[in-house]
């Protein structure tokens, strides 16, 4: 029996995930390799992963090559879009099941960009990559190809769950909270000393002020790269930092990747309503002049 | 006119007619499947890796070694930890084939952004620096040795 892609997966239901039905198990998806009406995506930090092997009917989606405007700093736009969806044979009714490398880091980036044009019929496979090759699933270097399809998108929403440098700011004069999501390292403005390092991108180190430091990877079990429960999600986030479910919360990291998997957690595993992704993040931040930062 | 290793101008050279990126990610691929070679021995380092080792920032945790082979020159090698990190070990493959045994003093003026001639422009941001910081470790020991020398 396989459960059809509505239903919340059994392996997932009993984790107290506020929206459970945006995850779906490796078993999951070894049921739904043939079903016409899912697209698996494979999203890589290291893109040659694709190439050198991937999940049997998977397509690759680069987030540099695919999801950005190749001259300015931003997303694709509609058009782009719509071509990217028509490329990968997708049309607003397919579920699209996301999966990559470390622990589903850009995976869950390209999720939220497919947010921005309302693609809701969305999923992360649970533990990703590592998972799938850690149970000896199989991989294929076969690229598949499907027809084009019509897909006709709203423009992008940049207003719900993205959020730029002045609204951030004015957020940090209200004091509301912020979650930076990078290392303590990165959080603090210590400095890497070795001649020739590039900092990071950024001229000034540090934090936005008021941030707190909640390094992504905590919500991912390390062994086999799955989300945490609902209930040690919220230990962490609520019991240990004091986040509250009704917040407006502002996530952020170095270019918006790593702020994008916190941006999931919050959002979908623990239901909270007003979480924003500021992908300016650091390398913006660290390199405005006159705003305020803190060490 | 940088006087880097003859071996690795040849390979930039090979890397900069690529267009295609299903052609570049291949022969990454291929390089990246010698790892096994230049993975660091035991004699020379043993897990837990010393942090003074590791190339900060780079997402695969990669580790960098030099050991000094008779005729002044350096051998280097490599960990990367993470199990993915094929770009990374492309990258380790490709420094130890073309800067292992050349005059540290050449070594030392790699430039960084051989990273982008390699892996292409499109490389993330994080991704770049990560890869670049294992060239800088590597130009970093070569440095050390050149200056001992002079």
């Amino acid at each position: 029996m396989t459960t059809p892609a509505t239903q919340v997966d059994p392996a997932i239901a009993g984790r107290g995930y506020a929206h459970p039905e945006v995850l779906v198990s490796t078993q999951w998806v070894a049921e739904h390799l043939n079903d016409p009406t899912v697209r698996l995506i494979e999203s890589d930090e290291d893109t040659l992963l694709y190439a050198s092997g991937h999940i049997p009917g998977a397509v690759q989606v680069d987030w540099t090559a695919d999801l950005n405007d190749p001259i300015r700093r931003d997303y694709l736009n509609r058009e782009g879009f719509e071509q990217l969806m028509s490329r990968i044979g997708v049309t607003p009714e397919t579920t699209v099941v996301f999966y990559g490398d470390k622990n589903n880091w850009w995976a869950c980036y390209a999720f939220w960009v497919f947010q921005l044009f309302g693609h809701t019929n969305a999923k992360i496979m649970d533990g990703g990559r590592l998972k799938w090759e850690k149970e000896g699933r199989p991989m294929t270097r076969e690229v598949p190809n499907y027809p084009p399809t019509q897909y006709r998108a709203p423009e992008r929403d940049d207003t719900k769950i993205r959020v730029f440098r002045d609204q951030v700011l004015a957020h940090v004069q209200a004091r509301k909270p912020l979650v930076d999501v990078r290392s303590p390292q990165e959080y603090t403005g210590e400095r890497v000393h070795m001649p020739e390092y590039p900092n990071e991108g950024a001229l000034r180190g540090g934090h936005i002020p008021g941030a707190k430091n909640v390094p992504w990877a905590r919500a991912i079990n390390p062994e086999d790269g799955t989300f945490k429960s609902a209930a040690e999600l919220r230990a962490i986030y609520e019991q240990e930092q004091g986040l509250k479910p009704d917040d407006d919360i502002i996530a952020y990291c170095r270019i918006g990747e790593r702020s994008s998997h916190t941006w999931f957690v919050l959002t979908y595993l623990l239901g909270y309503p007003r979480v924003r992704n500021y992908d300016g993040s650091w390398t913006e931040w660290g390199n405005l002049v006159g705003v305020p930062i803190e060490r | 006119m940088a006087t880097y290793p003859e071996k690795l101008k040849e390979l930039l050279e090979d890397f900069a007619f690529i267009t295609d990126r299903n052609e570049r990610a291949a022969l990454l691929i291929e390089l990246a499947d010698r790892f096994p070679e230049v993975q660091v021995p035991e004699r020379i380092a043993t897990r837990p890796f010393p942090e003074e080792h590791r190339v900060p920032h780079c997402e695969s945790e990669a580790y960098v070694w030099a050991e000094d082979l008779p005729d002044g020159t350096l051998k280097y090698w490599f960990a990367v930890e993470n199990p993915q990190g094929l770009s990374a070990r492309a990258m380790s493959v490709i420094l130890d084939e073309t800067c292992s045994g050349q005059p540290p003093a050449q070594v030392a003026e790699v430039p960084t952004d051989i990273v982008f001639t390699l892996f292409g422009r499109e490389i993330s941001m994080g991704k770049g620096q990560g890869l670049m910081g294992i060239v800088s470790m590597v130009k970093h020991f070569a440095r050390e040795r050149a200056a001992q020398r002079a």
